[in-house]
């Protein structure tokens, strides 16, 4: 599915990324774990193509494509899906029809026809349920005036709609309240068919006890200092990132 | 790659800058009364019309072409321009469609506006005006039965004398400015409406302006008036050529609202705004006011406005009746080397009178767009208010944008409020949207339009979505 080799990526002359090297499978789930500041959300910056994220050197093989090559949008019609730590705000938006019209450039796409108005509606009303999303959120502008939690709800929401084959969530835990986290990570649990993909991103155990990994990565000085399974994950809980 | 570029735009999806290989008449160049004789003759107009003009021409002489704007406007030579141009054959104007030159109708059919009424867009009427003439104007019988007036004004001079000679010239009077006299003194030809007492017109009116010969201005003239207790929306849309020459687009609209009549005004302004570098484009000096003559009527202007190299327009409301309500919603967009000075004058005259501005610049590549508005309470003007909010988006760095409010308070009941911001398209915004499926063009599209929202919103149904295409369309290129 993604095979990253080598990757150095710098932000602004820094470099941040140094000699990545990480595979995922199709069906896995992977977390990485790291301090703050280590740099592990410039691992899901550079995936995404976000601009500015220098690739020095190496490169990252997605579906068998050179990903690097590819502009943003292309990576996400590709498959690709970063949940942002904070998602951004779109005043004058509507969520509704904002949902449409990203769902409607994957169909494109994939060669199919824009959605008609009621089979969208329909499956928004589906999919908000599961999350527990009011359906009034959708008249809202998109992100502006959400809740912390409302966001990462819009994430997920997002990432159900678009149905991609590599997930990436970015901190996706940070401003969640216990029951949100919960919601969240079952609607999580439900895309795990097998064959998606996960790359979850995280400072703290508590979003992998409901979003169980198959592997735990220690991120620390721009690369992967260490591997495991998930007691990977509550070591570190106990013992901190300093000790190892 | 994945570098964003927002400063750049491209100008080559201007689709209406064809030229109708059409036969047409000019009058020799030039502004003198015999010039101006000759429009009226060519008009069969009356003598007091003509008298009229020749008022408005001998207080011109004395007039200076006013200088204030924040635009670099090239001297106009007035006696190098044509003053009326129409096309051949068109001395006895015709009676039918069918006695139309086909190109005209293609040139409206290529235009997106058909003018056999069995193809036109259901609920809207259309009068088509091709440089100096009215060519055609579609549902007027079927607005007859009803008692609403919809045909050119050199039309109503002539057959509605009284109504026209009552309300020309009240709204904008002839001594008004240079621009506005100047159309006095030679204006062409526009859409009249007169709505009757608790009439509520049952379709949007609308008139489509096309320049179509060189070196020729065009000086329209609209007159809407809307009586006791009657409703009426109109809409107006505007293109030109592509050439290389600036064009100059001198209207007067003048809009009147009886008592607890209301009149809902919308402009989709897409003249030609010039090449990349700047050359060519229409400049659009529009005079465009609404008296609130009656108690609790009511004037709503909407204007979005793409085209042009410089657009200088206030559509302002005189609030004169007890009551009465004004409002403004207006999207500018500038790119290249687009100018816009725009914005409105909201006059309170009357007790309890209410005015609401919103006014969302959009500027990018080299242009400049400024918002110039006056909102004034006379002192009788007693438990007045105005809620004015202006929005700049700037897209890429070497634009600029201006807000210029000025308030006159003379009454001590009387309140209003002022928000303004200016924002930038954020790269965030961008990636966010790219994130998620959409291209660079798709996503300032998308973010452009939310920015617009608010005053795309007050369009008619039938002319919103083209609305939002034109805002896209204007921003294409600017992103890749």
């Amino acid at each position: 599915m993604l095979e990253i080799k080598n990757l150095d990526v710098s932000v602004e002359d820094k470099q941040i990324i140094k000699n990545l090297n990480l595979k995922i499978g199709p069906g896995e789930v992977h977390a990485i774990m790291g301090p703050n500041g280590s740099g592990k959300s410039t691992i899901a910056h550079t995936l995404a193509g976000k601009p500015n994220y220098l690739v020095e050197s190496g490169n990252v093989e997605f579906k068998n494509e050179d990903l690097i090559a590819k502009d943003p949008y292309e990576r996400s019609l590709l498959g690709l899906f970063l949940a942002f730590q904070y998602p951004i705000e779109l005043p004058g938006v509507t969520n509704a029809s904002y949902l449409k019209q990203i769902l409607n450039a994957h169909r494109k796409s994939r060669g199919e026809n824009p959605i008609d108005a009621g089979e969208f509606l329909k499956i928004l009303k589906e999919k908000s349920k599961n999350l527990n999303i009011p359906m009034d959120m959708h008249s809202r502008f998109v992100n502006a005036g959400f809740s912390g939690g409302e966001k990462k709800k819009n994430e997920v929401l997002q990432m159900d709609l678009l149905d991609p084959s590599l997930i990436i969530m970015d901190e996706t835990d940070s401003g969640l309240d216990v029951d949100a986290l919960k919601s969240t990570s079952e609607a999580v649990n439900k895309l795990r068919d097998g064959k998606r993909s996960f790359l979850i991103i995280t400072h703290y155990l508590r979003l992998l006890e409901y979003i169980e990994p198959d592997h735990v990565h220690v991120f620390g000085d721009g690369s992967i200092i260490e591997s495991g399974d998930k007691s990977l994950a509550s070591r570190i809980d106990n013992e901190g990132y300093e000790v190892k | 790659m994945n570098k964003i570029n927002k400063d750049n735009f491209k100008q080559d999806d201007y689709k209406y800058g064809f030229v109708t290989e059409i036969e047409n008449e000019k009058i020799p160049k030039g502004l003198n009364e015999d010039i101006i004789k000759l429009i009226s003759s060519k008009k069969n107009e009356p003598e007091w019309m003509l008298e009229w003009r020749l008022a408005a021409y001998e207080r011109l002489k004395s007039m200076e072409v006013p200088k204030w704007a924040r635009a670099n406007i090239a001297d106009i030579d007035f006696q190098d321009l044509y003053y009326y141009s129409s096309p051949k054959d068109f001395k006895d104007k015709p009676k039918s469609l069918e006695e139309i030159d086909p190109k005209l109708l293609e040139t409206y059919e290529k235009l997106g506006i058909p003018l056999k009424e069995q193809e036109a867009l259901a609920g809207v009427a259309v009068d088509a005006v091709f440089d100096s003439v009215s060519v055609a104007t579609t549902f007027k019988e079927k607005l007859n039965e009803i008692g609403v007036i919809f045909c050119p004004i050199s039309e109503a001079i002539q057959k509605h004398p009284d109504l026209v000679k009552k309300y020309i010239g009240s709204v904008i009077p002839v001594t008004d400015h240079f621009y506005a006299t100047l159309n006095s003194a030679v204006f062409s030809d526009g859409s009249f409406v007169y709505i009757p007492k608790n009439v509520k017109c049952p379709m949007e009116l609308s008139t489509y302006f096309r320049i179509n010969a060189s070196e020729t201005g065009q000086f329209e003239r609209t007159l809407i008036i809307a009586d006791e207790g009657s409703y009426v929306s109109y809409l107006e849309g505007c293109t030109a050529p592509m050439r290389d020459e600036n064009q100059l687009h001198a209207a007067n609209v003048e809009l009147v609202a009886l008592d607890n009549a209301e009149i809902k005004y919308s402009t989709v302004q897409n003249w030609y705004p010039g090449d990349e570098d700047g050359k060519g484009g229409i400049y659009n000096f529009v005079t465009k006011r609404g008296l609130c003559k009656g108690k609790n009527s009511k004037i709503s202007w909407t204007q979005i406005e793409t085209g042009s190299a410089i657009t200088w327009k206030y559509p302002s409301c005189i609030l004169r009746g007890d009551n009465s309500t004004g409002e403004f919603y207006s999207v500018a967009i500038t790119n290249n080397h687009q100018q816009a000075d725009t914005g409105t004058k909201m006059i309170h005259l009357g007790k309890n009178t209410k005015s609401r501005i919103v006014s969302k610049g959009i500027s990018a590549g080299k242009s400049s767009n400024t918002y110039r508005g006056l909102v004034n309470f006379h002192r009788k003007a007693e438990n007045s208010k105005n809620f004015t909010q202006c929005d700049s988006l700037l897209v890429g760095s070497n634009c600029k944008a201006n807000t210029i409010p000025l308030t006159e308070n003379n009454c001590n009941t009387s309140s209003l409020e002022h928000e303004a911001t200016t924002s930038k398209i954020s790269d965030d915004q961008l990636f966010y949207c790219m994130q998620r499926g959409l291209d660079a063009e798709a996503a300032q599209s998308l973010i452009v339009n939310g920015f617009c929202k608010e005053v795309l919103q007050q369009l008619p149904m039938e002319f919103a979505v083209e609305a939002q295409k034109l805002v896209s369309i204007s921003l294409e290129g600017s992103v890749g």
